[in-house]
């Protein structure tokens, strides 16, 4: 997977500053702890090779106050071990030995900070095209994306890709980060070009909302404090941006829907009646008293208690993890359903669905795997791939064989028990599913559900 | 009246790992919880109440005893079964010592440590354990950064970083052949501080040993370390009376303290949200050796 040939080009010779650590320690902020009721962010970096997204992390990490002083030492020796002439701060992010070697990032590593305002998660994924798959992994779990950018080069085919993946997974808010602006003599106009440039191509993406940032990784401009090289930018900074990108609303409100993980019966003398279905509340709001419906029996009764750890709840919305009770004795198990009466999801045997690749084995028509939906595992065959999509070009190959490990394409499902699912546009939950190749148990392919034809 | 459905970042955390740990009881047929005193596995316990309770967890808690623990940890660890109510399995280092499993390290560095995989290995084998939750946590160490929530280990019970499944949305894949087992880690993206703020939050008891308390240490390799009866001291080291707490709670031949005065919570979180340093470079002995010490043990089959 990762032989010599997946080896990026050699690296320019603009290394990091020598006394970079030094300017960043001078530049760390005060001790911050966060607040107990701060929300969770989790948003996706991608880039090309020497973009500066390992100096962009390094930096978000450092001036948050999150690389600690045994890290940055231990930087500090590998580099000086390796011969680096100077501190190589992508090494903070960096972790497996392989790719320690090799010098790039190949899988998708998770990173923390922390403002008192929010907690980030960080899915640090590499942009090569053969690890699409890596970032389509890390996408998934993003609610925002940030593309870095060079400013010297603006939207390489590389950052097409990447503002697609996003928007194919779904990530409702990007961020292009565009980066090296001192390289550029912080040029207003450079940014408006590349700015203008984006803004066409993303005209043709489905994403809700989009935002620009002139930064420089290396000196910091825009990333924490606003930067005086650029009194023409008026928008936040990146860290405000991150801090305050509205989230609330990317979560689906609106249908009720509870797959069902686990039924909880104690069986006990104290609790010989207990019975209550457990599982992560995957759209709408439910409530005491709420009429539902079971799937896929169809029956229907109340919701009479939602509780955690019998403490009862008025609510459970996304991602609420709860325990519901129900008014009668149904007949419901793990890989059911509940939802509203007038507001039910799909129920079908026969998937549409646009799917990345993720195995060394392609992905024939006729080829036999497990599914994964929601809490439900089943199996399906592949009747048909409609076309393979080329992700830098947007271009539809009808006449594709297969899918090969990181194509995307387009396919249909049989399944053999019928899965409860919305379009995954609709809700990225109820409308995602992975399939496995049960010789060898691998993950093989990630799926998005689309609405029927 | 609109409400703005938020949760917060702790609630948030809760609600995966609770999540995590019900797919878990789903997917696999014989998994164990790996209890070792500490806060981690501490809070991971509160989480499988939050997961299962009122009913009893639909696994054991399995204690790795190295034979060097704090008494303080034994202690707290037995009460906390008893409160629980759940079954313990005690598999011991110094039985698979005397079992010739493995030899003890010598000299005044010897530490169990890297004994223990061996002994975890084998229980997880003679109990036919097919997943062991850990609470591990990807902020510990760069290795685990990468490492996945549903982590696959081979019959020998190794992991093999530059092949692991994709893992994607909360779609676990906990699928195994016969002799494989899983590692899971619902803490996986929780921080050292959100652990101390969720303890807060949920008022959870902890061992003493988390607060600043007088002891009796020496100092080696500029860490704090408590005199203990397993460990040799080296010429010029000599024991004197500290204020101390400590920050993780292994061996004691390995867990370094670091001085403090916090002796509340409180103070506690003020002083890991205030530090400089990270946990384990802190206090522990055992990934201070190699660049890539942490790694090599988690490939062998380390927690
Ligand atoms: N001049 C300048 N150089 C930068 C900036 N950001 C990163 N670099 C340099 O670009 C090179 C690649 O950066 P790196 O963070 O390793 O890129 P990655 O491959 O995207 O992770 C390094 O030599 C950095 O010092 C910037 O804002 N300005």
């Amino acid at each position: 997977m990762s032989d010599a040939s997946d080896r990026p080009p050699e690296r320019p010779n603009d290394r990091l500053d020598e006394r970079l650590s030094e300017r960043l320690a001078a530049s760390r902020r005060p001790v911050v702890g966060v607040a107990d009721d701060a929300e969770l962010l989790r948003f996706s970096t991608a880039g090309s090779v020497d973009d500066g997204k390992s100096t962009l992390i390094g930096r978000l990490l450092y001036d948050t106050k999150t690389v600690f002083e045994d890290q940055v030492r231990h930087v500090e020796d590998v580099s000086r071990r390796r011969g680096d002439e100077r501190v190589n701060l992508a090494l903070l992010t960096d972790g497996l030995r392989a790719e320690r070697e090799q010098g790039i990032t190949i899988d998708v590593a998770y990173r923390y900070f922390a403002t008192r305002k929010r907690k980030f998660v960080i899915a640090d994924t590499p942009g090569h095209i053969q690890y699409t798959r890596n970032m389509v992994t890390g996408a998934s779990t993003a609610s925002l994306a940030i593309i870095l950018v060079d400013a010297r080069h603006g939207m390489v085919e590389q950052s097409r890709r990447h503002a697609f993946i996003a928007s194919l997974l779904r990530i409702p808010h990007l961020v292009f980060a565009v980066n090296k602006m001192d390289l550029v003599d912080w040029s207003e106009t450079r940014f408006e070009e590349i700015e203008d440039e984006f803004r066409n191509f993303a005209a043709r993406l489905d994403v809700q909302d989009i935002a620009f940032i002139p930064i420089s990784a290396l000196t910091g401009a825009n990333v924490v404090e606003h930067s005086r090289d650029t009194p023409w930018y008026h928008g936040p900074t990146l860290l405000y941006h991150l801090e305050t990108v509205h989230i609330a609303s990317d979560r689906n409100l609106i249908d009720v829907r509870f797959p069902v993980q686990r039924v909880i019966r104690p069986e006990s003398a104290e609790f010989p009646d207990y019975r209550g279905y457990a599982g992560q509340v995957a759209g709408g709001v439910l409530r005491p008293g709420d009429e539902i419906v079971a799937l896929p029996s169809g029956l229907s009764t109340r919701i009479t208690r939602i509780e955690q750890l019998g403490q009862d709840l008025d609510a459970a919305f996304p991602p609420m993890s709860v325990t519901v009770h129900l008014a009668d004795d149904l007949d419901v198990s793990r890989g059911d359903l509940l939802c509203r009466p007038n507001n039910q999801p799909i129920v079908g045997q026969d998937l549409d669905a646009m799917v990345c690749w993720m195995s060394e084995r392609p992905l024939a028509a006729r080829g036999r795997y497990a599914i994964k939906h929601t809490t439900r595992w089943g199996r399906a065959v592949v009747t048909d791939l409609l076309y393979r999509l080329d992700v830098n070009t947007g271009h539809r190959d009808e006449a594709a064989p297969e899918l090969k490990l990181n194509d995307l394409g387009r396919i249909r499902l049989r399944t053999t028990t019928p899965i409860l699912y919305d379009p995954y546009r609709r809700n990225r939950m109820t409308g995602s599913f992975i399939l496995v190749d049960e010789a060898n148990n691998t993950t093989v392919a990630a799926g998005m559900l689309l609405a029927p034809e | 009246m609109m409400r703005s459905y938020c949760r917060s970042h702790l609630r948030t955390l809760e609600d995966e790992a609770v999540h995590i740990l019900r797919e878990l009881a789903a997917e696999r047929e014989r998994p164990c919880l790996l209890f070792s005193g500490g806060k981690d596995s501490i809070v991971l316990l509160r989480l499988a109440e939050k997961a299962f309770r009122p009913a009893r967890f639909p696994f054991p808690l399995l204690h790795v005893d190295t034979g060097h623990n704090f008494p303080e940890t034994l202690e707290y660890r037995d009460r906390r079964v008893a409160e629980l109510g759940e079954r313990l399995v005690v598999a011991s280092v110094q039985d698979s010592i005397d079992k010739g499993r493995v030899t003890e390290e010598t000299g005044p560095r010897a530490s169990r440590n890297r004994l223990q995989t061996t002994t975890l290995l084998d229980a997880i084998e003679d109990q036919q354990f097919d997943a062991a939750i850990g609470g591990a946590r990807r902020d510990e160490e760069r290795a685990r950064a990468k490492e996945r929530i549903f982590s696959h280990r081979d019959e020998f019970g190794q992991w093999d970083p530059k092949n692991q499944r994709p893992e994607l949305w909360a779609l676990y894949n906990g699928r195994v052949r016969r002799g494989e087992h899983m590692r899971v880690f619902p803490l996986s993206n929780w921080t050292e501080l959100d652990v101390w703020q969720y303890i807060a939050l949920e008022d959870i008891p902890l061992p003493a040993l988390y607060f600043a308390h007088q002891r009796e240490v020496f100092e080696r390799d500029g860490m704090l370390y408590a005199s203990n009866p397993h460990i040799k001291l080296l010429p010029g080291e000599r024991i004197r009376t500290e204020v101390v707490r400590f920050r993780t709670i292994g061996d004691m031949t390995c867990t370094g303290a670091v001085a403090s005065d916090a002796r509340t919570l409180e103070a506690v979180i003020a002083e890991v949200a205030a530090a400089r340093i990270t946990e384990r470079g802190a206090t522990r002995a055992d990934d201070r050796f190699t660049e890539a010490a942490m790694e090599d043990r988690k490939r062998e089959g380390y927690f």
